[in-house]
């Protein structure tokens, strides 16, 4: 390992000071959904990587909008066109304020992650990449992280390189460094796994790939809903998101591009919106943002992940962090405790997931157990089959967390495995 | 008797843990590859095909409870059957596990595999039950390509 890789590998999350506790009640209080009951139990929801619930703040902006404001945007001179156009510009800016932006022709709206990375890969990917080239990811990508680049990498005779990960599901930094090389185009590379909690050392990452002139696509999917990131820190090219997993609506998400890089790529779709001005002969494409973003977008859905955003602030991104961690820790320690668990991913920085397989219970009839207990967790390959290959599994179970889960949630999970210890004893 | 120890009958327990025909038969000329995306699941099902009869078939694979019990009584039920019979099975067994059998018409037939009745209170496990039975159908018709529940 060099110097550089030793020095990274001690990267920690920003800790803070210990935050006062959140009222857990009272924020439940705003999501409507846990008050279901499922097979008559109380619904314990620990299958948020997946997909968060909805504060009632979101539901009412959509409702909302479409009650009150709908129309079409940057069209009509007529006043609610106008009003809708700002409530859209309005979400473009409270977005550009969650990532730290410089500018919100930075913040594309996009249908989620996987489209902002479909997006890049056909865009600055296909520019950028020729025969020969590399195209450098990590074994711990989602899926949506890996088939874009594969794809481009076919179209163009590239190669996609892969660095490694070790048992504890962190990536090996050494390797890493050591296959950024003369031909890597692009490194693209997710904050959080999604099936394994591990946090990425970004920054350093993103230092490494700079030094050799590679531009880095980050995957933030499944950190942006956990703690505060900001860009310019650390100073990714691209970064990704989807609404639906930070407390929003399907259908929402963000591309986060520099500038100059967004500047020079060709658009991705074509369309309305996208254009300044089209005659038969010739098309002048629009200004960012609006270059990426063809045809009628998601209104009420980016309204709506303003409001998602807005009810995160109001919470404090800190505090919530804090309370996630704490939960992350309590889960660890008792789901790890239970004889037979094997947790899958045990590197030093976690957030949101915790992985594990129960010795003589397969992933799925935990979750069919669990779930007759109002349990929802996720179970099978989370969109990560090389993750699984890597450990030697088909399956994993995966418990993730949000800012409405209490430690007797967790308590909740534990008992549940039991109960399928017992029926499978 | 409530829904999860309907799923879970002993049998089905027992089968899982210990799957017959949990094998290669040496003889075996045909077979098929399965696998259920949604959770990763995968089945291989072997046949000696003869004549248009079934005379030896194995599994092998992994997958949960379900899946591996659903192989194991499978492959114990359909050796010596002829192709039509195995397909109508399949038929009465998808019936069984969706709901959709009329248990009195069919209970001579479908024997031990009514067990299998609980899968129908579980939509999310029905594809668990019945991948054994895809793979065996192409392994049947002498597809190549892996079979997926989706």
């Amino acid at each position: 390992m060099t110097a550089v890789a030793h020095q990274l590998a001690r990267e920690r999350l920003p800790r803070g000071l210990a935050e006062p506790g959140l009222d857990i009640a009272k924020i439940r209080a705003d999501f409507p959904i846990l008050a279901e009951r499922i097979h008559g139990k109380p619904l314990v929801y620990l299958d948020n990587a997946a997909t968060s619930q909805k504060p009632r703040a979101v539901i009412e902006a959509i409702v909302g909008y479409y009650e009150h404001l709908n129309a079409n945007i940057h069209r009509g001179v007529h006043t609610l066109s106008v009003k809708a156009t700002e409530a859209h510009d309005a979400a473009r800016q409270t977005v550009r304020q969650f990532l730290n932006a410089g500018d919100t022709r930075e913040i594309i709206f996009v249908r989620g992650a996987t489209e902002a990375i479909n997006l890049v890969a056909q865009t600055y990917g296909r520019m950028h990449v020729a025969a020969g080239d590399e195209v450098l990811i990590t074994a711990m990508e989602h899926h949506s992280n890996i088939v874009p680049w594969q794809i481009l990498c076919e179209e163009k005779q590239a190669c996609l390189k892969v660095a490694p990960i070790d048992d504890r599901g962190e990536l090996r930094l050494d390797e890493f460094e050591k296959l950024i090389g003369p031909r890597t185009k692009m490194v693209a590379v997710t904050h959080v796994s999604n099936a394994l909690g591990t946090v990425n050392p970004l920054r350093g990452m993103i230092e490494m790939a700079h030094r050799r002139g590679v531009p880095v696509l980050v995957d933030g999917a499944q950190a942006v809903p956990h703690f505060a990131v900001d860009v310019q820190a650390l100073n990714c090219d691209f970064y990704a998101f989807s609404g639906h997993k930070v407390y929003g609506p399907t259908g929402i998400g963000v591309l986060y591009g520099k500038r100059a890089l967004l500047d020079d790529m060709p658009p991705y779709q074509g369309g309305g919106d996208m254009i300044s001005s089209v005659t038969f002969e010739k098309t002048t494409y629009n200004v960012l943002p609006f270059k990426f973003e063809a045809g009628t977008p998601d209104i009420a859905g980016a309204i709506a992940l303003g409001a998602a955003i807005e009810y995160i602030d109001g919470i404090g991104m800190d505090k919530i962090a804090t309370h996630e961690r704490e939960l992350l820790a309590y889960a660890t320690e008792a789901v790890g405790g239970i004889e037979g668990v094997r947790l899958i991913g045990t590197a030093s920085e976690r957030a949101g997931a915790l992985s594990f397989v129960l010795d003589g219970v397969h992933p799925h009839d935990l979750g069919t157990i669990l779930d007759r207990e109002g349990i929802a967790i996720r179970t099978g390959h989370h969109c990560a089959q090389p993750v699984m290959d890597r450990f030697g599994i088909a399956a994993t179970a995966r418990a993730s967390f949000a800012v409405y889960n209490t430690k007797e949630e967790v308590d909740a999970l534990v008992e549940g495995i039991r109960v399928a210890r017992e029926v499978f004893a | 008797m409530d829904d999860l120890s309907e799923l879970y009958q002993e049998v089905i327990l027992e089968h899982s843990k210990a799957p017959r025909n949990f094998r290669r038969p040496a003889s075996a000329n045909r077979h098929a590859e399965g696998y259920n995306p949604l959770c990763g699941d995968r089945c291989t099902v072997f046949i000696d095909y003869e004549g248009d009869r079934i005379r030896e078939i194995g599994f092998e694979g992994s997958g949960c409870a379900i899946s591996r019990a659903s192989a194991s009584m499978m492959t114990q039920m359909l050796k010596g059957k002829t192709r039509e019979e195995a397909v109508k099975l399949f038929e009465e067994f998808h019936d069984l596990v969706t709901g959709k059998e009329d248990l009195a018409a069919h209970a001579e037939d479908l024997g031990k595999l009514k067990v299998f009745a609980g899968v129908s209170k579980f939509p999310a496990r029905v594809k668990c039950a019945t991948l054994a039975w895809h793979t065996l159908q192409s392994a049947l018709e002498g597809q190549k390509e892996t079979v997926s529940t989706e």
